[in-house]
């Protein structure tokens, strides 16, 4: 019996030294079932976010990212009171303030306006701040992944600003949650005019409970807490509310003691996530991979380097290459076993160029916690372990 | 004479055309959504402005807030002398600045903003006017900036000098780097 699985495994050892003569299980009899909601390959397990099931944070695997929409399982979540259980039927939405005409939607009100499909990043303020001192993340979901890139499907809020007739004296607007924090941000109503969406889809199906079922403000290239989740009131303002979350929170504290609020841009950022902390390269021809956004505007072009900074390749960028979205950028090298030094620099179309640490702590000390959006990098030893420079 | 004729006539086609558009957008525009009443908006608007916009009646005291912060704030947030809420006074430009009450807030009425809508935690959207401004003098009492009898309402709330008043800039200053 021993002798025999010996030579079973002898046999199906050569028959997959064989490769291409080989026909393998899966073609030898018909396949599953279709389920009715798909899901990843059980080979694509380990995909995940984490920390598993926390509360209020949860980080993007942006190195399994295979293109520049997050899938919307695996978009960031970051929330201040849990998610909400929300029934659309009997969500509301009030626009009221500073308008001629305050109005309530239902959902279904919402459907009957024109809506357009957008695509663009979300980040949240506070990603890579754990690395204002320096090196902090083993991973690039540790250190980046409260971002990700999503297509937005819903109503431009300032199709609705029309509806209720927005009175002249009105600069801005507070966006309010349904969730147990009643989670609410102050907006310039520049931004309303400009693109702000208020969105139902996400890539091609309705809003994931995490990310605002059944509705969500989405500014575009704003920190990612002023894309209000589960949407239920809006209301204008000649001023803004200075609520805990844009005075406490979401502040940026400077080194003479004074404090920036409503700084809501997120600037031009890039990181590599292949090859990144954890991973290993193999000999001979290999990828740099990596995302690059920016809140003003599109990606210009992304600069790569090997040997720490000492000089620098243009990367190829993937098309579209989409305003306030992921660009995805590539260069292919070549590793022979020796020590490298990856970093990646991104330039958006405002000629604004991604900073490093250094220059930006020179200017905000190392107390302002927000908006981090240094260069960063990764180092491949000799062996091919690949850990943060 | 054909000449302006013709531009006459299509200026009047024109003009019909416009009135068309602004009847149907008018139409249209008023069959979405409801009216909402007046009660209706004030049961929903519950943020609170600087300038004390959005504050309803009531008042209370830091002594009244006591009993209230030891009861639904406590396990969560300490007590007077040991608590997240308040201290660090002069740390800001410090190694280890503290985002404190006291030190930090720029208004008070965001206390009042703050609680009302999300605290306590675990009980959200329970507490009445009178525990709100309550607890609201208890965390200033705590910093220091109320005596324990002072009454705040919705006009001495907004009053109320917080020490970090000017410590904000509202312009974004970006891109200041390089």
């Amino acid at each position: 019996m021993a002798c025999m699985r010996r030579t079973s495994f002898l046999q199906r050892a050569f028959a997959m030294l064989a490769g291409t003569n080989v026909i393998p299980g899966w073609m030898r009899e018909p396949g599953g079932t279709v389920p009715a909601y798909g899901s990843p390959s059980s080979f694509e397990s380990a995909v995940a976010r984490s920390p598993a099931d926390a509360r209020n944070i949860a980080l993007s695997p942006l190195a399994a990212q295979r293109g520049i929409i997050t899938a919307s399982g695996l978009c960031f979540v970051r929330c201040h009171a849990g998610i909400p259980a929300i029934d659309p039927s009997q969500h509301r939405l009030l626009i009221h303030g500073l308008v001629k005409s305050p109005l309530v939607l239902t959902m279904g009100d919402l459907a009957r306006l024109p809506a357009v499909a957008r695509i663009h990043f979300l980040e949240c303020s506070g990603n890579t701040g754990s690395e204002w001192r320096g090196p902090a993340a083993e991973t690039v979901q540790q250190s980046h992944g409260l971002a990700s890139c999503c297509e937005w499907t819903g109503v431009r809020l300032r199709d609705l600003l029309e509806l209720v007739g927005v009175s002249p004296s009105a600069r801005w607007f507070l966006a309010e949650g349904a969730d147990a924090a009643a989670f609410d941000r102050s907006i310039p109503i520049a931004k309303a005019y400009d693109d702000a969406l208020l969105a139902y889809g996400q890539n091609g199906e309705m809003l994931r409970p995490e990310q605002g079922y059944p509705l969500r403000l989405i500014v575009p290239g704003y920190e990612g807490s002023a894309n209000v989740k589960w949407l239920r009131r809006i209301k204008l303002l000649a001023q803004p509310v200075y609520s805990r979350e844009e005075t406490a929170r979401y502040t940026d504290l400077m080194p003479n003691g004074s404090a920036r609020a409503f700084t809501l841009i997120m600037e031009a950022k890039s990181v590599i996530v292949s090859p990144s902390g954890g991973q290993h390269v193999s000999s001979g021809r290999n990828q740099v991979v990596g995302f690059a956004w920016s809140g003003r505007g599109k990606i210009a072009h992304v600069d790569v380097s090997l040997d720490g900074g000492s000089s620098w390749r243009r990367a190829a960028l993937d098309t579209p290459v989409l305003p306030k979205a992921f660009s995805r950028f590539t260069v292919a090298f070549d590793w022979n076993g020796q020590d490298m030094a990856l970093l990646s620099r991104a330039t958006d179309e405002t000629g604004y160029v991604q900073p490093t640490l250094a220059q930006l702590v020179r200017v905000r000390g190392v107390n302002s916690g927000y908006h981090n959006n240094a260069i960063h990098g990764w180092r491949v030893s000799t062996t091919g372990a690949v850990s943060r420079l | 004479m054909r000449r302006a004729a013709l531009v006459l006539l299509w200026a009047g086609v024109f003009a019909i055309a416009m009135v068309w558009i602004a009847c149907t957008h008018t139409s249209s525009a008023a069959q979405i959504g409801q009216v909402p009443s007046a009660d209706e908006i004030d049961a929903w608007n519950i943020d609170v402005s600087p300038n004390g916009d959005g504050l309803p009646a009531g008042s209370g005291t830091a002594s009244a807030g006591e009993g209230i912060f030891a009861a639904k704030c406590a396990a969560c947030h300490g007590t007077a002398g040991n608590t997240d809420l308040a201290g660090g006074i002069g740390s800001l430009r410090g190694p280890n600045p503290v985002r404190s009450v006291g030190n930090y807030w720029p208004y008070a009425t965001t206390l009042f903003d703050y609680i009302r809508r999300a605290m306590p935690a675990d009980k959200p959207q329970t507490l009445s006017a009178g525990e709100i401004y309550s607890l609201s003098a208890y965390v200033l009492w705590m910093n220091g900036i109320v005596s324990r009898d002072q009454v705040l309402d919705r006009s001495s709330l907004p009053r109320v000098a917080m020490p970090n008043r000017k410590g904000f800039l509202e312009h974004d200053p970006r891109p200041d780097v390089p």
